[in-house]
């Protein structure tokens, strides 16, 4: 009978913690980046980009397998993987970060807020730590979140031979667009 | 009823692990690991080649879906045959072609090689994809066809000629894996018939296994070497096995293989059954292959 009780106890704390966690995701997000240094465009999206935004600490995190890259062109998407990101060693990019000025932002009222974004960015087996800055704009109980900033090459150590250098930048944009709906838990 | 002390501990123990759990849950570390899918997807394994050919066969590699690939063959005289002859390069045989992927596991070609002024066509097709996650092969295996036209002038025009007679085909299965990022290995029964040979003594049809393998030096330079055993059809004491070895080396949108052989041909019924010169008495030249491919059908 006690021991019961307590167990329901237990449940019961732990729905209502798990309720107060106001997470929002997405595994659909869209990554997209461009390295065109010139006339060939360089670009590649991926849209099965996943991003988890817990509003009450403002951990934000993405993930993005890199195979998921898509290239207009065969040979490019397969040099990406094989040449340049090695994608069979290093499946994918991640970032693991907070959003520094979480308390400020009122999550509960619609509208656009400017977000600025500290974490480590992980990629072709390098972990830096990066800041950025992005956007959040809450419509109804969701969360439409961009961002966009640079990513230099060297800084991951992945080498543009001599050969391309003058088609290929030494950095790459990427956007990112995530769509975030409430997780349920 | 009393109470039993290690029945009522048992869930204080828990109820504290719990709350440890969720302070921990709070600071949260692994945020993906809540929505994210475990479950292992199926993959294709690319890139066992870099090139479509192993160097003078067909590789289990194939062209993007919309990829026009440019092919420029050569191949030289015999190294042996000296300086006066620049060790073989003096004498240059080609063959110019054009392949193009049609499907992601469909591709065609076409050719024509100067020696016999001879033309070319192939179909070449992937029913099996190695793969890796759920439903996974272990091997590819792909069919090529091909069909050879030579153009030139007679041999005997003393004898009624007839088309057909100008006609040769090929038929093979490669079974290839790619074992690892540097290695990968594939077997190849293959077979030509010829519908007119020059001795009443040569068979119109050869069988052979070939054997194609790779292995990457550094991302953009790889050893190959590619093999064929004639097992049956051609007159062992004047016909050898074609051997050839080399290096592919790609940068960007091309891919340069320089190779030493003995077979001068550079389609499937030409270097099957003419080579003649002997790799191990150093009857060896030198050639390349030059690919360039251009995207005219983009995925989006």
């Amino acid at each position: 009978m006690k021991y019961s009780t307590l167990m329901l106890f237990c449940c019961l704390m732990g729905i209502a913690q798990a309720k107060a966690q106001e997470k929002f995701f997405t595994k659909q997000g869209t990554i997209s980046f461009d390295a065109t240094g010139g006339l060939e465009k360089i670009q590649a999206t991926n849209h099965a980009g996943i991003c988890v935004l817990d509003t009450k600490t403002g951990a934000l995190q993405l993930a993005v397998l890199l195979k998921g890259f898509e290239f207009e062109k065969a040979l490019m998407q397969e040099h990406f993987n094989e040449n340049y990101v090695e994608s069979e060693k290093y499946p994918r990019a991640e970032f693991k970060g907070v959003i520094v000025n979480n308390s400020n932002i009122p999550y509960t009222k619609n509208g656009a807020y400017d977000v600025q974004v500290k974490g480590t960015f992980s990629l072709h087996g390098v972990s830096k730590e990066v800041t950025s800055i992005g956007k959040l704009v809450v419509q109804d109980g969701r969360i439409q979140a961009t961002s966009a900033f640079d990513v230099l090459f060297s800084d991951y150590h992945i080498s543009i031979p001599g050969v391309v250098k003058d088609k290929i930048a030494d950095h790459a944009t990427v956007h990112i667009d995530c769509s975030l709906q409430s997780l349920k838990m | 009823m009393t109470m039993n002390p290690t029945f009522l501990g048992r869930p204080l123990i828990l109820c504290s692990i719990l709350a440890i759990g969720h302070s921990l849950h709070a600071q949260q570390q692994d945020l993906l690991g809540l929505v994210e899918d475990k479950t292992p997807k199926k993959e294709y394994v690319t890139n066992a080649f870099k090139s479509t050919r192993v160097i003078d066969g067909q590789s289990m590699e194939f062209l993007g879906k919309g990829v026009l690939d440019t092919r420029i063959l050569h191949r030289f005289g015999l190294i042996n045959s000296g300086a006066n002859n620049l060790y073989g390069l003096d004498q240059a045989n080609m063959r110019l072609g054009f392949d193009y992927g049609l499907l992601e596991s469909l591709m065609i070609g076409i050719g024509r090689s100067n020696v016999n002024k001879e033309l070319d066509g192939f179909i070449k097709f992937r029913p099996l994809w190695q793969s890796t996650g759920p439903h996974s092969s272990p091997v590819s295996i792909v069919l090529v066809t091909s069909m050879t036209l030579t153009t030139g002038p007679w041999a005997d025009t003393s004898r009624k000629n007839f088309f057909s007679s100008r006609m040769s085909f090929y038929n093979a299965i490669i079974i290839g894996r790619k074992f690892s990022e540097q290695f990968s290995l594939q077997l190849t029964p293959e077979m030509v018939h010829r519908n007119l040979v020059t001795y009443t003594a040569d068979h119109n049809d050869i069988y052979a296994l070939g054997i194609g393998a790779r292995y990457k030096l550094s991302k953009r330079i790889a050893f190959v070497v590619d093999y064929h055993h004639i097992v049956t059809g051609l007159r062992r004491n004047t016909y050898q096995d074609p051997l050839a070895v080399g290096f592919d080396i790609e940068t960007g949108g091309h891919v340069f293989q320089l190779h030493f052989s003995n077979s001068l041909g550079m389609n499937e019924r030409a270097f099957l059954t003419e080579t003649t010169d002997n790799f191990g008495k150093g009857a060896i030249r030198f050639g390349f292959n030059l690919s360039r491919v251009f995207t005219l059908h983009s995925k989006k």
